[in-house]
């Protein structure tokens, strides 16, 4: 069994687990926070993303292991009491998800991304979502969401 | 899909890494993990121990050292491909890395972890060998060698690696001429299906082709060409020259090799200007 | 609270939405019960095989294996199959678990059930099937020459041969000026909901009541047609479909795991839970598509379209799903598309193969036929010279109101095409984009400009019961709703609908707001669970606004006559002196004296006083059969970039144009268009299925099954402001869910052929990867020379 010892949406939480166990089954079935899905299971689609440590990561192709010690948010943490993130309250605004089971990977891939891109253009967000794969949406309304929030983001800064 | 069962080792430093894996014959290093856990999990691959070098510290860096920038195993793709040093000394290296995966696996992948898979659909490797970079390998009881990237990639997942070894650092050289690492791909996700790595030299180039042999494929055909004078259009008729790619469900070899020849008239137009 | 707005038309965010997004939905893997096993399935070594021996003894030793069952062990019945298209079709019997022969890759041998996910996949791991492997025929060509038979006890291949039959003069395929024969093949297609299927069986033994959660478009069909599989009273059997992560036809089915695991609950007495891999689903769920057609189109050398003739071969798979055979069948009445031809043909023959079964994919049927209906109106197009547009506009069937007996033989409800072709020519820009193709292909320029069209019709609200019958169908097409008005002012509606994502709780809170006065917010939509929502028929086919919405409005109509008759007694006055004005039964020209529904629910709670004759309670039921199907159609045009040096695509410009009749929410209507295009650009140049020489899938995740991204995905421009309503039903909805799988591929190929036409090519198949495209360019060049 491995130790590991994690702060997840800003509460510590730890367990002994099986070394083998990927870090979306921590998050999901040790912890609880059913949120994160599991979509294609070879690290393509996305659906399985998390921050630890503010980046975005596939947390199917995680070992629980490898993020003992660190920071991870997940979709349950993002809003703010009944507040939603500003990227939550846009993708509800713009119709930016259907069936919503990539939603929350769609949703923790673009915080990651407008971190580092406040500003960006519709290319550039459709190349930061490269890695998270929908099958209802046909991606339109999600960039549309994307760009509102990345407006509302930086209008709230200033 | 889940792994089957392993033992699980955190390395502290690079030395305790290699002891580590001296301990169990079919043991594995665990960079980021992008190359190995996906075959863990259909059990294609089923380490009895897995050494995790993720949280040795001092292999994450990029440096200048002379006229080479020094490139730590464990810098992920996602900070190789952000460096200002990188992106002013040797522009091709950071420019291959920001469309390696994507960002999830860019922030987690590492440059070490990808060479050292030796995947001849990897572009990392084939830059390396059109740059002509050296890779710095630490074995048992502190012994460390260089080997030539042209060297190291021996065939299909084959890096030039004792199982006691690890890959620790990566030396790219200053370039100042013109380059191009061009990419096909059906989706934005997907490994290349024929790349083109072009780096300026001595008034020719150095071409390296990803996924059209077993290993990262230097294209002598084409440097041989421009050396004798010939223009981009007529080099790159000689790019398959020495290659086997695959015929797989993106494309068949025969289409490869045509394909090799229009990016490769197209990467060198880009860097010989 | 009461409502004066109207909701019906506006973009009401979704209701669907707040669980969604902050990670509360209730998707299949989510749920955990206490006693809960896993159970994991052994897939065969082979995809065709005779099995010798299966053995599970090391397996069952494992730690936390509860036990290792095979088909055998389990004894349960055959998969239900519901759609016997022909009096002499061959029905291959379909067991959950292999016994003596395995037929494709999904066709489980045996099932782990353990404590863990973790040791039922290691059991699963563990058994060791010993199989003598056959050839296997992955073909459809070569399994219809019978030299490797798939069922021994069929005799054949082919196992099914459907003959529509002809309308019209069938002499014009002769003797027409023009006649053009073009044969379309279009590969299988993996459905690819982002969630995979799966089930959580549980029940109380004492009791033998039986529950399946399972992630499921059809909830109710599960269930009429598991209890007799499994053995378990209908009546002590109830489903539930939870928040379900897309289904697009692939869970509109009754599959051997939810057998299996209904089956292994009743056994052991644990509450038993699978999960698909996506390896799984990519084997194991049904495939779409797999079809090819040989098409004639007679015609005119001015571009009139004389006749339209289509015979289809339809990869079956290893056996029929619910559905199978059926599927090609349903795309028999639209191969006249939106034109009017004087002759009609249309028949397909079923074959068997070693593949994952086929069924239905989102259009089903539909798409196949339109695809190859418009490839060849723009191959007849490119022979006689003429603009794809114009040969389309001369031929579409003149606008009508009021249902037309189509050529193909069923009542078309309503249409008016040409003004929707009119419509995308306009938003694409197309005399412009004419002349830049023009300029480019004078400069030879490298990257030469396309610009395909597609109009089509299609035919939704699945469907009048008396012609499922006709067709063989088991089942009827109606639907269901009930509605409680409860005396807090909510109102309850229970529909027989089973959403994956359409938005259902919006739609349908918009339609009963605007119906009875009220806020949507205050209409609790309850939906897939068999208990709770007895009356229904799931969602599919575009079928749920056109079947289960309009149930919604004739429960309304039935709460509203009781309603009316309280309200008069309440102000004492005949019920024709009341009317329904700004959301309550009001006096005629005393507009103050009033009673809305939630009053009314109120006094038909208390029943202190109510009218002789009339039950407490302000509630009814509505069960709604359509008298027709619905007839939506639209014009797409793609315009696209092709690279001639590398045969790559890009699409620079996509146009939608769609009359779906009445709209509800435009904003979820436009989210359908979306997701549909995206789905059918996916069909035209990505996905595919690929076989090797062995029968095994190689495009076997989605590492190689090219599901596109957002960087693929062109922006879309839609129009939806058309609506020809239609005469089958009163609220005039017609359906959209699958118009962009309909329209998008062949509006997509179109524009890649067309890019390259100049260069001698004349056809491309799909999807138009880069390779087939380039090779096209290097067959004409070669002709050429």
């Amino acid at each position: 069994m491995t130790h590991v010892s994690v702060t997840v949406n800003g509460e510590p939480r730890e367990a002994d687990v099986e070394a083998r166990t990927l870090l979306v089954y921590f998050v999901r079935e040790t912890l609880g926070l059913t949120g994160t899905n599991v979509g294609c299971d070879t690290s393509t689609c996305g659906t399985c993303t998390i921050l630890v440590d503010g980046e975005s990561v596939k947390s199917c192709t995680m070992l629980a292991a490898q993020a003992d010690g660190r920071e991870i948010t997940t979709i349950e943490g993002l809003a703010d009491g009944d507040e939603l993130h500003p990227l939550q309250d846009a993708f509800h605004r713009n119709h930016g998800l259907q069936c919503g089971y990539c939603t929350p990977g769609m949703i923790l891939a673009a915080a990651s991304f407008l971190k580092e891109t406040p500003s960006p253009t519709e290319g550039e967000v459709r190349e930061a979502l490269e890695g998270n794969l929908c099958r209802c949406t046909g991606y339109q309304n999600i960039v549309k969401s994307i760009l509102d929030a990345a407006g509302s983001m930086s209008g709230a800064k200033a | 899909m889940i792994p089957a069962a392993f033992e699980y080792a955190r390395a502290e430093s690079v030395e305790h890494a290699i002891e580590l894996l001296g301990t169990s014959p079919d043991a594995k290093v665990l960079a980021g993990g992008h190359s190995l856990l996906p075959l863990m999990k259909v059990r294609f691959a089923q380490p009895s121990l897995l050494v995790d070098i993720g949280r040795i510290g001092d292999l994450s860096y990029v440096r200048e050292d002379g006229d080479v920038v020094a490139i730590g195993a464990m810098t992920r793709h996602h900070d190789v491909a952000n460096s200002e040093l990188l992106q002013s000394a040797c522009p091709i290296v950071p420019d291959a890395a920001s469309r390696i995966g994507d960002p999830q696996v860019r922030h987690m992948g590492t440059i070490g972890g990808s060479i050292a898979h030796a995947d001849p659909a990897s572009d990392m490797g084939t830059v390396m060998v059109a740059l002509g970079a050296e890779f710095v390998v630490s074995g048992a009881g502190g012994v460390t060698r260089t080997v030539a990237a042209g060297d190291f990639f021996q065939g299909l997942f084959t890096p030039d690696l004792l199982p006691t070894e690890l890959l620790t650092e990566i030396r790219v050289p200053k370039t100042t001429g013109g380059w191009s690492y061009l990419k096909f791909t059906r989706r934005a996700i997907d490994w290349a299906m024929v790349g083109v790595a072009a780096v300026q030299s001595n008034g020719g180039a150095r071409v390296a082709l990803t996924n059209m042999a077993d290993r990262p494929l230097r294209a002598v055909g084409v440097e041989e060409a421009l050396g004798g004078g010939a223009d981009p259009a007529a080099a790159s008729m000689r790019a398959d020259e020495g290659a086997a790619p695959p015929s797989d469900a993106f494309g068949s070899a025969d289409y490869r090799r045509e394909l090799s020849k229009v990016l490769v008239r197209r990467a060198l137009e880009e860097a010989l200007v | 609270m009461v409502a004066t707005e109207k909701f019906i038309g506006q973009p009401v965010p979704r209701k669907e939405d707040p669980d969604l997004l902050t990670g509360q939905a209730r998707y299949i893997d989510n749920f955990s019960v206490p006693g809960m096993a896993w159970m994991s399935m052994v897939r065969p070594p082979y995809v065709h095989a005779t099995i010798d021996s299966i053995d599970t003894a090391a397996a069952a030793a494992m730690p936390g294996v509860i036990g290792v069952f095979t088909g055998d062990d389990l004894g349960i019945g055959a998969l239900p199959f519901v759609w016997p298209i022909t009096e002499d079709i061959k029905v291959p019997v379909h067991y959950p678990l292999a016994t003596d022969k395995v037929r494709f890759a999904g066709d489980a041998v045996a099932e782990a059930l353990a404590e863990t996910r973790e040791q039922a996949e290691d059991a699963a791991e563990a058994v060791v099937v010993r199989a003598t492997a056959l050839p296997a025929v992955t073909d459809m060509r070569e399994a219809m020459k019978d030299e490797t038979i798939v069922h021994d006890d069929l005799g054949t291949n082919v196992v099914v041969h459907w003959i529509h039959g002809g309308g019209g003069d069938q002499s014009v395929f002769d003797s027409a000026p023009v006649i053009v024969e073009e044969t379309y093949d279009q590969p299988r297609l993996i459905p690819n909901p982002m969630e995979t299927r799966g089930c959580l069986a549980y029940g109380v033994p004492a009791m033998d009541e039986w529950t399946l959660v399972s992630a499921t478009q059809i909830p109710h069909i599960v269930k009429v047609t598991l209890c007799g599989v499994v053995g378990i009273a209908e009546s002590k059997f109830r489903v539930i479909a939870p928040d379900v992560g897309g289904g697009f036809g692939s869970k509109l089915n009754v599959y051997a795991e939810e057998a299996t695991a209904l089956a292994l609950a009743k056994r052991t007495g644990r509450p038993v839970k699978w999960i698909e891999t996506r390896a799984e689903n990519y084997v194991a769920t049904i495939h779409g598509r797999g079809v090819s057609h040989d098409c004639t189109l007679a015609g005119t050398e001015d571009g009139k379209i004389l006749g339209l003739k289509f015979v289809e071969i339809a990869d079956m798979g290893a056996y029929y799903q619910l559905l199978t055979p059926g599927i090609p069948e349903l795309g028999g009445w639209v191969y006249m598309g939106p034109y009017a031809p004087d002759a009609y043909w249309y028949e397909f023959r079923g074959i068997v193969t070693n593949c994952t079964p086929t069924d239905a994919y989102r259009g089903a049927g539909r798409p196949e036929a339109t695809y190859v209906l418009e490839r060849v109106v723009d191959a007849f197009a490119r022979r006689i010279g003429k603009d794809p547009a114009d040969v389309r506009r001369m031929n579409f069937h003149p606008p009508f109101e009021e249902a037309v007996t189509s050529i193909m033989g069923l009542n078309v409800d309503s249409g008016n095409y040409e003004p929707l072709l009119d419509k995308a020519l306009e938003l694409s820009g197309y005399e412009q984009l004419r002349k830049e193709q023009q300029a480019r292909r004078d400069r030879g320029d490298t990257k030469q400009l396309g610009i395909g069209l597609s109009t089509y019709i299609e035919m939704c609200g699945l469907a009048p019961s008396n012609i499922l019958g006709a067709l063989r169908y088991a089942a009827g097409g109606w639907d269901g709703a009930t509605i409680e008005c409860l005396p807090s002012g909510e109102v309850i509606l229970k529909t027989g609908t089973s959403p994956t994502g359409q938005g259902h709780e919006t739609s349908w809170s918009q339609i009963v707001a605007d119906g009875l006065g009220v806020d949507p917010g205050a209409v609790e939509v309850l939906h897939g669970d068999t208990m709770i929502t007895p009356l229904g028929m799931d969602t599919y086919g575009s079928r749920s606004l056109s079947v289960g919405g309009v149930a919604i409005h004739f429960a309304m109509e039935k709460v509203k006559e009781k309603a009316r008759a309280i309200a008069a007694h309440e102000l004492e006055v005949s019920e024709d002196d009341l009317e329904w004005a700004d959301n309550a039964y009001r006096v005629k020209g005393a507009p103050d004296k009033a009673r809305t529904i939630p009053d009314l629910a109120v006094s038909a709670w208390h029943a202190h006083d109510l009218p002789a004759g009339v039950e407490p309670h302000l509630n009814a039921t509505a069960v709604y059969d359509p008298p027709n199907f619905t007839w939506p159609a639209g014009a797409h045009i793609c315009v696209v970039e092709v690279d001639t040096e590398t045969g790559h695509t890009d699409i620079v410009k996509y146009v939608a144009v769609d009359d779906c009749g009445t709209i509800i929410n435009p904003m979820i209507v436009e989210g359908q268009v979306h997701g549909g295009v995206a789905q059918g650009v996916a069909e035209a140049l990505y996905e595919e299925a690929i076989y090797d020489d062995t029968g095994n899938l190689l495009t076997s995740s989605m590492t190689q099954y090219l599901v596109p991204t957002a960087v693929e995905i062109p922006t879309m421009i839609t129009d939806n402001s058309q609506m020809t309503p239609s005469t089958t039903n009163p609220l005039g909805v017609k359906g959209i869910g699958e118009a962009g799988t309909i329209a998008a591929p062949p509006a997509v190929v179109n524009a890649v052929i067309d890019a390259v036409s100049h260069l001698g090519v004349t056809g491309i198949g799909k999807p138009a990867s880069p390779e087939r495209v380039w090779r096209a360019i290097q067959d004409a060049k070669g002709g050429a020379a």
